[in-house]
């Protein structure tokens, strides 16, 4: 993936001396015109395009975000509930991850999503430890966590 | 235009200030350490960093001063806010807090059990 961006700002730079112009618009124009062979060329390359890595960072920024936002609405409703009805629970949950990072990524995650908390990850780092506020609908928030966090964040790591 | 600026500088500050009166509230209300780290890791992330959008917003827009350090002061927030939860709940389990008797599941309680009996910590 690395290649791919060195190589096209190697054709961005190589634009710039063709036209023995050396301004800003002039690389972003080579940039550009560099992204298209690359793309054109896209079969000759062993990893897949780094656009389209980039478009799954983009994607996995945007639920981030919407997350965040959810489990603030949550709390909120929570705390302002007259009565404290909620059953907390500490559940475990396996996952399919195996790099550092990702695990981090997805206990960031986990945590800003709407009442979760992790506390523990296992020392193999196969399962996490959730501290979930309410567990009336804990079925559903493993589902969640599956089939949308992993599954943005297998989509941008895979090669 | 300065009347939308106005308007969209006053919409961050206010949600910001909403969501920090919450945590505030929630700290107050929530039984046990566990439930409040809820409160905390959330709501005073979001707070914050609508606070400071507000603020970036402001500069930017009324005194024409674009300042990159509050961009980077929410993003340092959005990075550091949920593992600060994380470390707190998870540091104060080993150390032995009690969750709250309305706890209904606890599968944590074994796998804590079984480190500590490794690490021969008491």
């Amino acid at each position: 993936m690395s290649f791919q961006i060195l190589l096209n700002f190697f054709l961005a730079f190589l634009w710039m001396f063709l036209s023995s112009n050396y301004s800003l618009s002039r690389l972003i124009i080579g940039y550009l015109l560099g992204l298209l062979v690359i793309i054109a060329l896209r079969k000759f390359f062993k990893t897949r395009l780094y656009v389209d890595r980039v478009w799954a960072v983009i994607k996995l920024t945007v639920l981030f975000i919407k997350e965040l936002i959810l489990a603030n609405i949550t709390v909120l409703k929570l705390v302002i509930k007259p009565k404290l009805d909620m059953q907390p629970a500490f559940f475990k949950y396996d996952t399919t991850l195996t790099e550092e990072w990702e695990i981090t990524l997805l206990s960031s995650l986990i945590t800003l999503t709407p009442g979760t908390v992790v506390v523990h990850v296992s020392d193999d780092s196969k399962s996490l430890f959730i501290h979930v506020i309410d567990s009336q609908d804990i079925d559903e928030t493993i589902d969640s966590i599956k089939y949308s966090f992993e599954k943005a964040i297998l989509e941008v790591s895979r090669s | 235009m300065t009347i939308l600026a106005n308007i969209l500088i006053i919409f961050f500050i206010v949600v910001g200030l909403v969501f920090i009166v919450v945590t505030a509230i929630g700290l107050f209300r929530l039984p046990d350490l566990y439930t409040r780290t809820h409160a905390a890791s959330k709501s005073a992330t979001l707070g914050v960093m609508c606070i400071l959008i507000g603020v970036f917003l402001h500069f930017w827009l009324i005194e024409n001063h674009f300042n990159p350090a509050i961009l980077l002061g929410v993003l340092f927030l959005f990075i550091t806010g949920p593992v600060g939860g994380h470390i707190m709940s998870r540091s104060s389990y080993i150390a032995g807090v009690k969750p709250w008797s309305g706890t209904v599941r606890d599968d944590l309680k074994p796998e804590i059990e079984r480190m500590k009996k490794e690490q021969g910590i008491k």
